[in-house]
């Protein structure tokens, strides 16, 4: 318990916290004494080349995983301790794939999103969901199957699901917060942008903390206050994203040079890189 | 069975669905009523009704004939249609797939295992058993031998205290086999006589309803439906798979050990009484949710009202087909079955 000294000065109720933790598989690590703090209102990436322990880290933070060492805190309480009811009105997740059984429509699904606070249903419950829906565009799909659609549209029904999830503050139980990940992988250029857009505005206006893997670092500049960079399951660099992500360190870790690039008009505006890949 | 060629799904709504299934079984329980090898008109079967609520002094044939053989018939194929078809609901909704079936967790292959033992070792090893214990120890043996089996392959599906659904359907797979492999093994002991009635008990048959049985049976279908029915929203959230199921705070091992169970035991207890009653499970789950959605909470009633329906239709053919004999209702389950089960798979072909 000793890492939890070391942050009882901060505001917990807006903090998740991942403590010296580490998960073992029979034969392998995948994650080592991983340290990592995610504050709500902020955008966290979570960054790092293929099988850095990304997704593993996030199971950590779902609870679908339990770290084999070290803790896990939502809030300043242990994840394990907190009811599955409870936690589920607090974070929402989006897997990188979710299959769906079944001709459910895309609305149904959505709908799902609101499971959590079937017993203490809101006002306009309706509503919420057509605001998911209209959140992520694909209000207009609502009555299609989801199985129907392309991978992209339905990465954004699941990204509106999880909204509905967390839609509003459960009583006084402290910051929401949104799991994503690999968000954008499916979604076409514009896209991309638009939910990144989304999930930034409900960390600046709501306070929701979200928690994303992204493998676009330019994405990873424009969009996340933060970022934690793994590399064979531990954190090799953490703290604001663009003081990060330097050249060097995005050679050392995903072995490509990465050149700035002017902005346009010399704004100043997030850094953004083009990539080479040493020969 | 309308092509989905845009994605969109014109669907009727629930109190449509739920009132044609009602309508339907109301239908079947009438002609069911009515046909038979002792006809009775409508008109008959309204003065047996007065006669019930007035307490006639004299019972006419038709009364005797109603309330005697035809009512308890009509009710155990109620409540096996209702249990089916519910079952093959939850099952399918437990393992994701629309192809399941009660039988796959050896609901049905224990309860014929079991049958198959009573009818032929049983002679041989208790000789004063059947007799004391009547028509009663078959019908014990074969639900005692489905939830042995069930619970067997329930077992087998464990993993870290976690039931593997996907394991559960590979070790159902493989006792059906070996339950299948036991069952040839007694045909083979069996005498002449054995053999016929297990291959009658094979085929199913309501003719065993007897007022007894009846009750206990209707009651266990009705406790275990009851309890099915609030497994629909976590169904309907299990779609999503278990791991976001449980994301949305879902119980999911608490969901499956549920269905499972109440599956065993309304499927176990209908089973035992009739015998194997193939095809329900699969097919009213599925007409369902053609006409109504995926939605649970309008698949495990309508499953059961729509398996109520299609039992009692195919029971009254059974009787009626080749009176005063009797076709097995597994032989007429089937031929609706099958066919519907083709067009199914053609109908999911592209999923496969």
């Amino acid at each position: 318990m000793n890492a939890r000294n070391q942050t009882d000065f901060l505001p917990l109720t807006g903090m998740f916290e991942v403590a010296g933790a580490g998960v073992e598989v029979p034969g392998r690590s995948l994650l080592r004494a991983v340290s990592a703090q995610f504050i709500a209102g902020q955008v966290t990436a979570v960054l790092g080349p293929n099988g850095a322990g990304k997704s593993t880290l996030m199971s950590l933070l779902t609870g679908q995983r339990q770290p084999s060492d070290g803790y896990v805190y939502l809030a300043g309480k242990a994840l394990p301790s907190y009811v599955p009811a409870e936690l589920a009105r607090l974070r929402a997740c989006v897997a990188q794939e979710t299959q769906v059984a079944f001709e459910f429509t895309v609305r149904e699904v959505v709908e799902l999103g609101r499971y959590p606070h079937r017993r203490h249903p809101g006002r306009n419950e309706a509503g919420i969901v057509t605001q998911a829906m209209q959140a992520t565009a694909v209000d207009h799909l609502q009555h299609r199957a989801l199985n129907t659609l392309s991978g992209g549209e339905k990465a954004r029904v699941h990204l509106a699901r999880a909204l509905a999830q967390v839609w509003e503050h459960c009583g006084s139980q402290g910051a929401r917060w949104l799991l994503l990940d690999e968000p954008t992988a499916a979604l076409d250029l514009r896209h991309q942008h638009g939910m990144l857009q989304l999930v930034r505005a409900w960390a600046t206006s709501q306070g929701v903390g979200v928690v994303a893997v992204l493998h676009d670092l330019n994405l990873a500049l424009r969009y996340s206050d933060r970022c934690v960079v793994l590399q064979g399951g531990q954190v090799v660099g953490s703290g604001a994203t663009a003081e990060v992500l330097t050249p060097l360190c995005i050679e050392k870790v995903w072995g490509v040079l990465a050149h700035p690039v002017a902005q346009r008009g010399g704004e100043p505006g997030p850094r953004q890189y083009l990539f080479d890949v040493p020969v | 069975m309308r092509a989905l060629t845009h994605g969109e799904h014109r669907r009727w709504p629930a109190a449509l669905v739920l009132g044609a299934g009602v309508l339907l079984l109301a239908l079947s329980f009438v002609a069911g009523s009515a046909r038979g090898a002792y006809a009775i008109s409508p008109l008959q079967l309204w003065n047996v009704l007065l006669d019930m609520l007035g307490g006639s002094a004299q019972p006419t044939p038709e009364h005797l004939v109603f309330m005697n053989i035809r009512l308890p018939r009509l009710l155990l194929g109620v409540a096996a249609g209702a249990a089916l078809g519910m079952s093959g609901a939850l099952t399918q909704g437990l393992f994701r797939n629309p192809l399941a079936d009660p039988g796959l967790i050896g609901v049905s292959s224990g309860a014929a295992l079991a049958a198959g033992m009573t009818i032929v070792l049983g002679s041989l090893w208790f000789p004063e058993m059947p007799r004391t214990l009547g028509s009663w120890t078959l019908v014990a043996m074969a639900f005692v031998g489905s939830l042995l089996v069930t619970m067997l392959v329930y077992v087998l599906s464990q993993q870290d205290g976690v039931t593997r659904v996907g394991m559960m359907l590979l070790a159902g797979v493989a006792i059906n086999a070996l339950a299948s492999a036991g069952l040839g093994y007694l045909t083979f002991l069996a005498t002449d006589e054995q053999l016929r009635n297990i291959q009658f008990w094979l085929l199913g048959s309501l003719g065993g309803a007897r007022w007894n049985a009846v009750a206990l049976v209707v009651s266990m279908v009705a406790a275990a439906m009851g309890a099915g029915l609030a497994l629909a929203k976590p169904l309907n959230a299990i779609a999503l798979g278990e791991a976001q199921a449980a994301l949305l705070g879902v119980p999911v091992e608490r969901v499956k050990r549920l269905a499972v169970l109440l599956t065993a035991l309304a499927v176990g207890a209908v089973t035992a009484t009739t015998g194997i009653i193939g095809f329900i499970g699969l097919v009213a789950p599925h007409c369902v949710r053609l006409v109504a959605g995926p939605d649970h909470r309008i698949v495990l009633p309508g499953s059961a009202l729509l398996g109520a329906a299609l039992v009692l239709a195919a029971d009254s053919m059974a009787r009626t087909m080749v009176k005063p004999a009797e076709l097995p209702l597994g032989v007429l389950t089937a031929f609706v079955g099958v066919p519907f089960f083709l067009l199914l798979l053609r109908h999911f072909r592209s999923r496969l």
